[in-house]
């Protein structure tokens, strides 16, 4: 029952500073809430300081710059799914976006939020990592990149240090004859939190064979998983049944999931199969369809 | 009886004049009342399934500042058994008492064991994790499996199985046994040239209702105590409020707030004697309001159940035989729904030799309370799975075999009474002419019907109807509005009266402001305190005739009501008498007899049962098991439909909270017996999206004891689902599920052992 005191500064080295000078593990950062403030209400997190970051610029926005489109943290996703082209240029984000809550959550939820909040069943963390997306990270030693990829630590956890936040999401504009696709199996059809999640992005030639891939899998493990076996079995194919099948059994040889009352272990790994081999064939079809 | 009768209001859709405020977000619900000086009331709940209270400590709470009361077991006087009414069952206060506080043990994880008032809610939480409680744990049950098992643990030393002669002097968990039937089964199945045989199991289920329940409660010098509250039954509130505190009930005045939800679930109490003796010993005025984790683990949810069915049928489809075993769990007191649903599960059919054998069973889980047509959905799931395996099995269309079998007028109904008209054959031949059971099906779908039957209710009502001095008029029940009652009530009053709907303001008011009501609860109110406004309604009428014949000097034989305003007839139409309206009437009230109101206190009888049948196509994904509904059709007999847009949101609604229990829905328990999924997260209720259109259809086969014909509407709808559910996915897979829910790992695991 101690106090708690917020701040909303408008840059980010006063954020720095807020977060540097409070005690370690006193603080957390604020964008939408939609996370922090469900976790402080049910008594899993007692912060003395929340500094909310909504309104520093950097952290809001959406907009290309050198070749890659520059997502503010704090950015809500509602706003995010308005941007242009981002449906036409990252299909399987604009749907892992458009998957975290209701209408309402969507005017809060960003997803700077998704990824620190480090669930392993975050949707838009599996859709960044595909697309090599890269984190932007303010700190006291100034501004550091982390690859998405390596950003989760574990679950809950993150490679921000103290006095750090996450600024903004970098993902570099697709090169041709390339598209991503995610896919998510929760019991209901909105609303809820993802069982297994997988998001896959391919490239192909002129002649329709895939020279590049990448898989990720979401809530199979601690963290989003990469899976290099899935990619290697569709890099080289046409994305024709058996490359796909392929794929889904090394997703599945790849799951490390937990038994609960969302999932048992074994309809995990039989899904993630499922959906690695329904979301490549999506992204096929949506790369064959670009020039 | 009217059946030629043509009415004005009756069967249109005014907009409900509750509406508007409630979708600009104006109306009053329970946790938004407030008074000066209020303290905040919280309550301690057992973390263990079941657990010996050795101590209780609340004085380190009481030390922090701003801390004013505490209560535990102890404080709460303790009270004799003794029935009383809840909702449309019977439940024993006592038994109420030690569920709203526990006394020397705890029974249930969420069960309370103490609470606490302070001035700020913050601080009252802080209160809570400093009480100092000391457990001695002891072995659960939470399922009747376990409960049933020899030797399983007790939680009540003192109970013996009722129904059995004699009662054996033997502690046990099964509270009752009861047995239904007639004719001689050996014989009828002796007799089948067909028999299907199989097992159900269900889970226990929560109503979902959207309001938490929330309390303030108030008391003074006087002894008195008002309570504001959400409640389906303020008059159950009342009577529970003074048993449970040894007061009289006059001591005890309940306000209904709004209520956001109820299904059945808020016909009973349980934070609300708790806010009214901390507000007794605080002298201040104390709120509660229950979290959405403290509803789920500490409100009545609806028994999970095991059942079995046996049936036996000619080659034709006749049944022969019909035979059942029930086990429902009660929670940690007895008293689960298990006698109505042995009444309701083979009802809709005439079948000669009966046998249903039905057990209540206390287990380690938050005691049940009524859940919408209380303990019939999970029988007619088994009754109705059964039933389609069978006309699978005798080669028939799952609508001609219940044609075949169905109950009419005249029919001996297996739990006694002869039917009198009622709409089973109705709402079956229309099923059979409906597009939806020819549309064609895609490829993983599957189509399965199902039947439901429910008793309804009548019980006590009271109602007044109040002419202003414009021309308007007041209707004042007793029963809080949960499904559109407040304008079913008005219409049935502007119809009387004659006048526009909008001109009737419908109002739901407190204990002390009209007669005694039962609780809005066994789809009643539109039925029973419907009679009780007409009635009112009529009464008024008739004393404006008197007005009007006082006025003209002629016999009230002479005075017509017709349409708003007295006519002059039997000779009186002969000479220069102008019609008198009911506006210009009420403005003459005062000299002519002074003001016109009527009111009624009745027990209705005679409410007619609904019967439904539901089609449902779900499309099935082989790979990951996911149930998708994609077209579902509710057809049910309303007797007359007084507002129909509120006679197709009950069956739209009682299909979606039905085929939530067939799909996702379900309580999960940890091997300690604690709740896994106190929230909507994992309680998974469907959403919209989940869910296509629900198409309706109003089969209208008037209740001859209604004057309009009316039938209660709201719980039947809830029957059907399940095994309209679970008879699609049969269709679409091969696999017969019996035991719900039919959640995507299930499914998966079940089609992967094909």
């Amino acid at each position: 029952m101690e106090s708690m005191h917020y701040e909303s500064p408008a840059t980010v080295a006063e954020a720095v500073r807020l977060l540097s000078d409070a005690p370690p593990g006193s603080a957390r950062v604020l964008a939408g809430g939609t996370d922090l403030l469900v976790q402080m209400r049910i008594g899993r997190i007692d912060p003395a300081l929340i500094v909310d970051v909504k309104r520093i610029p950097e952290t809001r926005g959406v907009a290309v710059r050198d070749g890659a489109l520059v997502i503010g943290a704090s950015l809500e996703t509602m706003t995010l799914r308005r941007a242009p082209d981002l449906e036409k240029n990252f299909p399987g984000l604009a749907e892992a976006a458009a998957l975290i809550g209701s209408d309402q959550i969507q005017g809060r939820a960003s997803l700077g939020g998704n990824l620190c909040n480090a669930s392993p069943a975050a949707d838009t963390v599996p859709a960044l990592i595909v697309l090599g997306a890269q984190a932007e990270i303010a700190g006291p030693e100034g501004t550091r990149r982390v690859p998405v990829a390596e950003f989760v630590t574990g679950p809950g956890s993150t490679v921000l240090g103290r006095g750090e936040f996450l600024v903004s999401l970098h993902v570099p504009l697709p090169a041709p004859r390339s598209a991503d696709a995610y896919l998510r199996l929760i019991p209901r059809t909105e609303m809820d939190i993802a069982v297994v999640g997988s998001a896959v992005s391919v490239t192909l030639d002129a002649g329709g064979t895939c020279t590049a891939a990448r898989v990720v899998l979401g809530a199979v493990a601690p963290t989003a998983i990469e899976v290099p076996e899935a990619a290697a079995a569709l890099i080289g194919s046409t994305l024709d049944d058996a490359a796909l099948g392929r794929a889904g059994q090394a997703a599945t040889a790849a799951c490390n999931p937990i038994n609960d009352m969302r999932g048992t272990v074994e309809y995990r790994r039989k899904v993630a199969a499922v959906l690695t081999r329904r979301a490549a064939a999506k992204a096929a079809e949506r790369a064959a369809g670009r020039n | 009886m009217s059946d030629e009768r043509k009415y004005r209001w009756v069967g249109t859709r005014p907009i409900r004049h509750d509406g508007v405020d409630k979708v600009t977000g104006r109306a009053n619900f329970g946790a938004d009342f407030s008074l000066p000086g209020m303290l905040h009331g919280k309550v301690l709940r057992s973390p263990h399934a079941h657990a010996r209270i050795v101590s209780i400590d609340v004085a380190p709470a009481l030390a922090l500042e701003g801390v004013k009361v505490a209560i535990t077991g102890a404080d709460m006087p303790d009270i004799a058994s003794e029935m009383g009414t809840a909702g449309e069952g019977q439940v024993d206060y006592a038994e109420v008492s030690r569920n709203v506080m526990a006394r020397e043990k705890a029974l249930y994880d969420g069960h309370p064991v103490a609470a606490v008032a302070a001035t700020t809610s913050e601080i009252a939480e802080e209160a809570l994790s400093r009480i100092v409680v000391e457990y001695e744990v002891l072995p659960h049950v939470l399922t009747v499996d376990e409960a049933m098992a020899p030797g399983a643990p007790i939680l009540h030393d003192h109970l013996r199985t009722a129904g059995l002669d004699p009662v054996p002097d033997e502690p046990t968990n099964v509270a009752q046994r009861i047995e239904i039937g007639r004719g001689d089964l050996a014989a009828g199945f002796a007799e089948a040239d067909e028999i299907v045989e199989h097992e159900f199991t269900t889970q226990m289920v929560h109503q979902g209702y959207i309001e938490p329940h929330a309390v303030v409660a108030r008391s003074g010098e006087d002894d008195q105590s008002v309570v504001w509250c959400c409640t389906q039954g303020p008059f159950t509130v009342r009577a529970m409020c003074a048993k449970l505190l040894g007061l009289d009930v006059s001591k005890i005045k309940v306000i209904p707030s709004e209520i956001g939800g109820g299904f059945g679930g808020k016909t009973t109490v349980y934070v609300e004697p708790l806010a009214v003796l901390l507000s007794r010993k605080a002298g201040r005025p104390v709120k509660i309001v229950m979290s959405r984790q403290e509803v789920f683990r500490g409100s009545g949810p609806a028994s999970g159940t095991r059942i079995r069915v046996k049936l036996g049928a000619k080659a034709d489809g006749r049944l022969t035989a019909a035979e059942a075993w029930l086990a429902y769990e009660a929670g940690a007191f007895k008293g689960s729904p298990v006698v109505a649903g042995a009444m309701c599960m083979f009802a809709p059919y005439a079948v000669e030799n009966v046998k249903i054998e039905g057990y209540d069973v206390v287990v380690n889980k938050p005691k049940v309370n009524a859940y919408r047509a209380p303990g019939a959905p999970p029988a007619a799931f088994a009754a109705e799975s059964a039933l389609d395996e069978l006309a699978r099995k005798l080669g028939m269309d799952p609508v001609e075999l219940r044609l075949v079998n169905a109950v009419k007028e005249g029919s001996q109904a297996i739990y006694g009474p002869k039917f009198r008209a009622i709409g089973m054959v109705e709402t079956l031949q229309a099923a059979r002419e409906h597009p939806h059971l020819k549309a064609k099906l895609g490829p993983n779908q599957g189509r399965g019907i199902a039947t439901g039957f429910w008793f309804n209710a009548g019980m006590q009502s009271s109602a007044s109807v109040s002419l202003n001095e414009d021309g308007t008029a007041t209707v004042v029940s007793g029963c809080p509005d949960i499904g559109g009652s407040r304008t079913s009530l008005a219409l049935m009053a502007a119809e009387e009266l004659g006048i526009d709907v909008q001109k009737v303001r419908p109002v739901v008011a407190d204990t002390e402001t009209i007669g005694y009501n039962d609780a809005t609860g066994g789809s009643r109110v539109t039925f029973a305190t419907g009679m009780a406004v007409i009635e009112s309604a009529r009464d008024v009428v008739r004393q404006l005739r008197e007005r009007a014949a006082s006025i003209w000097g002629v016999e009230l034989e002479q005075v017509e009501w017709n349409d708003g305003q007295a006519l002059p007839i039997n000779g009186a139409d002969e000479g220069e008498l102008e019609p008198l309206s009911i506006g210009t009437l009420a403005r003459r009230a005062a000299r002519t007899g002074g003001p016109i109101s009527a009111s009624t206190s009745l027990t209705a009888r005679g409410a007619g049962p609904s019967f439904a049948t539901h089609i449902c196509d779900v499309e099935v994904d082989p790979e990951t098991g996911v149930v998708q509904v994609v077209r579902y059709t509710a057809i049910q007999d309303a007797g007359k439909a007084v507002h129909p847009g509120y006679v197709e949101g009950q069956y739209q609604g009682g299909a979606a909270q039905g085929i939530g229990w067939a799909l996702n829905e379900e309580y999960v328990y940890d091997e300690k017996g604690v709740l896994q999924n106190p929230g909507f997260l994992d309680y998974r209720m469907p959403v919209a999206s989940d869910l296509p259109m629900i198409d309706t259809v109003i089969v209208e086969v008037p209740n001859p004891t209604h004057p309009y014909g009316v039938r209660g509407v709201g719980e039947t709808p809830i029957i059907p689902p399940l095994a309209a559910v679970a008879n699609a996915v049969r269709d679409a897979t091969g696999v017969r599920f019996g035991d719900l829910p039919m959640s995507p790992p299930t499914v998966l695991a079940r089609l992967d052992a094909r």
